[in-house]
């Protein structure tokens, strides 16, 4: 039986036992169901589960071990010629196999050994098939039965059930831990092997980067450099050049916002700045690409200035552009949380509104707005379709923002776009650049919340 | 400000005060003035790209038609196998008989050049529809080049150098001869709404990747919804006080700060190379943006959660409800308009998000509509990325329009979000 078409079997065989358990509970005590310890719907749910969830669990287990089993038993059997030509040579032959199972064209006309081993594996595929689907339903009938027959007054289906939705609820609250796991173990043990590779110091501190791998030993530049201190220099002068823009007239803004500006100009200016925030990067990356970008270059040639096409500048400016409404929205929060007391006795000794703003709510503020700008900072670091857009490939040592400079986010996207081998030196330098991008903005994120949670509770 | 010096002459504090007035309400205006400026400059950069994309893209909503009078030779097209005819033959005699004049190779190539290479489809189509036509001479609208259709809409200036322009003298020459004969004209584009990704960008469309998008949208919808309003229930009614709740605490809203492509490494090297899913398919693109709008669905579900009054869960428990059912019968229906609106934010983020995407090999050249969520696709934003690179002055015009469709349903989900919010929301 297909997998799908038993899942829903499965799926409809439980919900008959809730019916069953339903039916039962009422039935067992004539109607009275005041005499039940749990609504009747309860030891409905209460057969369903005991009914389904085993049944699933090993189903779910079968679909993620199978493959694996079922290849390794079709290796095994391989013939030795085929066998001995080596790991990678092997893999090649199982891909052709799985092809050839699916009913896909292989890359080669396969062969007589490999066609046998793929009406193998549809033999064992069959005959895996054919045991889930017996043991699966023996689990729903025997457990349902059971669950069934347990059904009395006294039992506490209630309890059971909620508690099993407990744990339901409390595995997905546990999704946040596992995705947190999986992208450090994803970045981390492909960096590992880069590092095994490339030496970390190297890696962390080399001037030039230029992961061309060579196929042929003895070809110009056949190395590969990975020195990543032009793509961490690139990276900071287009965020710094963001952060220019964005901290003053998000910060200013914000102040405008929450000290000067009437309700109604704070009702039609907040929506149309969070409008920026809405607009998606890819549509900053081209507004950059295509409409910054040259606007520089042409008024940079009426100075007499030579801007590149694709100029930190451009990417940093439109950066800075898409940052304004987070600077603005943190930075409002924070300065509406400085209490009203504050301001009053600035008043009260007489100081006008901007010197209150100045001298005594920014410092009161100061904490949570760093925070914000850390927050900021790593936002504009961590991103990609404008830099990719508008940034240039090549990587330049340079602090001059009229230059063509690179990131580390261009850098992993023309690393791992297209189609190249997973082994080689070059895409997992793009994880061991991920690792870094992942630490960096960690420690951030990490030393804001806790500034901005310091400084929220200094005024509770 | 006002500290006088006992030794300077006997002056009153009012006079330093008065002294300093001026300079002081000059600074404060100048601050006001700064305030009104960094909002102006914001506004001003909503407008500038706001106008830019308008002002690049609307022509994209409209294509240019020429009308050809072509002979459909039944020496050309075989009435037992339509599929088979030359049919680009037939579109290719019908634009020598307009321009019997034209010699040489590459003049004819460049006449040839003045429809689009979609042209000869569509009158296969056509003959397939109504094979009666065979034999006969008809007038057929068909797609004009880009080339032409950006020179028609008038953003190829006929002053300028012919070596400086894509379109030649000659080109120019027919063209006009078609507008003096009332034989083109620009109509809406339906192809762009309609069609699948293309080289040609007369023949290129927005549908694969609205389709695309909708895939991923629906597996991230279907995932993240269940998963968010389960654990935002249970870290909120549930969790107990411990390190390990903390812990998920603080992951989640680490998570919520990770830079996207981040996610995009981690669906490459887990979903793609681990569990060997599909490249390109929008299962996958679905599974990494559940990943990243988990948070922001926790986040806002917790503060919906919140905001029910906890009268209304004692009250539930009050008259012998459990806790599971105070919560699920009264707390949660309560607290859904504003767990909804936060996963309508969600959404609207996820379809704007395109890095992940890219790690995933979304970039893919796809021409087929995608069938299901298995399908290699792609979605809008990366649909405009892969635009934004071609060099052709039609797709700078199609990537802008596409871009003012994905905006489109971005205003329209968030007017749903707020709409939804002024409705149900109740102030306790």
């Amino acid at each position: 039986m297909q997998i799908d078409i038993l899942f829903i079997t499965l799926m409809l065989l439980s919900s008959a036992a809730f019916f069953i358990g339903r039916q039962r509970a009422s039935k067992i005590v004539q109607g009275q169901i005041q005499s039940l310890h749990s609504l009747p719907s309860f030891y409905g749910f209460f057969a369903a589960i005991w009914s389904g969830l085993p049944a699933i669990l090993l189903l779910a287990a079968w679909v993620v071990f199978e493959p694996a089993i079922i290849t390794n038993i079709v290796i095994a059997n391989l013939p030795e010629h085929i066998t001995s030509l080596g790991q990678s040579h092997v893999n090649l032959v199982v891909n052709d196999i799985h092809n050839l199972t699916l009913g896909n064209l292989t890359a080669t006309e396969p062969s007589a050994e490999i066609i046998a081993a793929a009406d193998q594996y549809k033999s064992l595929q069959a005959t895996s098939h054919m045991l889930l689907t017996i043991f699966s339903l023996l689990l729903v009938f025997g457990f349902g039965l059971v669950s069934v027959r347990k059904i009395h007054p006294q039992l506490r289906a209630r309890n059971v059930v909620e508690q099993v939705i407990k744990v339901f609820l409390f595995l997905c609250a546990c999704i946040a831990i596992l995705s947190t796991l999986g992208i450090v173990m994803s970045v981390l043990f492909e960096s590992i092997r880069f590092f095994k590779m490339i030496p970390i110091d190297d890696f962390l501190f080399g001037l030039t980067w230029s992961p061309q791998t060579a196929m042929r030993e003895d070809q110009v530049g056949s190395s590969g450099a990975f020195g990543a201190i032009p793509l961490f220099t690139g990276t900071l002068l287009i965020s710094f050049i963001a952060m220019m823009v964005a901290v003053p007239v998000g910060l200013m803004s914000a102040i405008y916002l929450s000290e000067y500006a009437s309700t109604k100009v704070r009702g039609i200016a907040k929506p149309l700045l969070e409008v920026l925030a809405g607009i998606p990067t890819v549509v900053y990356g081209f507004f950059a690409a295509l409409t910054v970008a040259p606007l520089l270059r042409g008024a940079g040639i009426s100075l007499g200035l030579d801007i590149a096409s694709e100029s930190a500048l451009a990417a940093g400016l439109v950066m800075g552009i898409m940052i304004i409404p987070l600077v603005s929205s943190l930075s409002d929060d924070v300065i509406n949380a400085v209490p009203q007391a504050m301001r009053d006795g600035a008043y009260g000794l007489g100081a006008t509104k901007s010197e209150t703003i100045r001298k005594v709510i920014f410092p009161a503020a100061l904490p949570g707005i760093v925070g914000g700008i850390l927050l900021a900072v790593s936002r504009a670091l961590g991103e990609t379709m404008i830099v990719v857009m508008a940034a240039g490939l090549a990587a330049n040592l340079t602090a001059n923002p009229l230059d063509a400079v690179t990131t580390v986010t261009v850098q992993i996207v023309t690393l791992l776009t297209g189609d190249q081998e997973f082994d080689s030196a070059k895409t997992l330098a793009a994880f061991a650049l991920g690792l870094v991008l992942f630490v960096i903005t960690l420690l951030l994120n990490v030393i804001a919340l806790r500034v901005v949670r310091k400084y929220r509770e200094q005024y509770e | 400000m006002n500290n006088q010096q006992a030794d300077t002459a006997p002056r009153r504090a009012i006079d330093v005060i008065n002294a300093g007035m001026d300079r002081r309400k000059r600074s404060e205006k100048r601050f006001q003035l700064l305030g009104k400026l960094s909002i102006a400059l914001a506004i001003g950069f909503l407008a500038m790209l706001l106008g830019s994309i308008v002002s690049k893209g609307y022509g994209a909503f409209q294509q240019t038609y020429v009308k050809l009078d072509v002979h459909l030779d039944a020496a050309k097209i075989d009435a037992e196998n339509l599929n088979k005819g030359n049919y680009s033959g037939v579109i290719k005699e019908g634009l020598r008989n307009m321009f019997p004049d034209v010699s040489g190779r590459r003049e004819k190539r460049k006449l040839y050049s003045l429809v689009s290479q979609s042209a000869a489809y569509q009158l296969q189509a056509k003959v397939i529809e109504e094979p009666g036509l065979i034999g006969q001479a008809i007038s057929i609208w068909v797609p004009a080049d880009d080339e032409v259709d950006v020179f028609f809409k008038g953003h190829i200036n006929r002053d300028i150098a012919e070596e400086d322009r894509r379109i030649k003298d000659n080109q120019i020459r027919w063209i006009d001869h078609f507008i003096e004969q009332n034989r083109i004209e620009k109509r809406f584009n339906t192809t762009f709404f309609n069609a699948g990704d293309s080289r040609n960008p007369e023949s290129a469309g927005i549908w694969g990747a609205v389709v695309g998008s909708f895939y991923t949208l629906l597996v991230t919808l279907l995932l993240s919804f269940p998963v968010g309003v389960a654990s935002a229930i249970y870290l909120e009614e549930f969790a107990p006080k411990n390190k390990f709740i903390d812990f998920i605490e603080v992951n989640i809203n680490n998570l919520a700060a990770v830079p996207s492509i981040i996610f995009g490494l981690l669906g490459l090297a887990i979903f793609i190379n681990f569990f060997g899913l599909p490249r390109s398919a929008s299962f996958v693109g679905g599974l990494v943006l559940t990943l990243m709008t988990l948070p922001t669905i926790i986040i806002s579900s917790r503060a919906a959660l919140k905001s029910v009054p906890p009268s209304i869960k004692q009250a539930a428990l009050g008259v012998g409800a459990s806790p599971m059912q105070a919560i699920f019968y009264h707390v949660l229906p309560l607290a859904m308009p504003g767990i909804l609106t936060g996963t309508i934010l969600g959404m609207a983020q996820a379809l704007g998000e395109s890095a992940p995407l890219l790690m995933i090999g979304m970039v893919a050249f796809i021409v087929d509509i995608p069938a299901g969520i298995f399908d290699p696709s792609t979605v809008l934003p990366v649909q405009i990325f892969l635009w934004a690179d071609s060099p052709e002055r039609a797709f700078l015009e199609r990537t802008s329009g596409a871009i003012m469709v994905l905006l489109g349903f971005l205003v329209l989900m968030n007017m749903v979000a707020v709409i939804l919010r002024k409705q149900f929301e109740r102030r306790w």
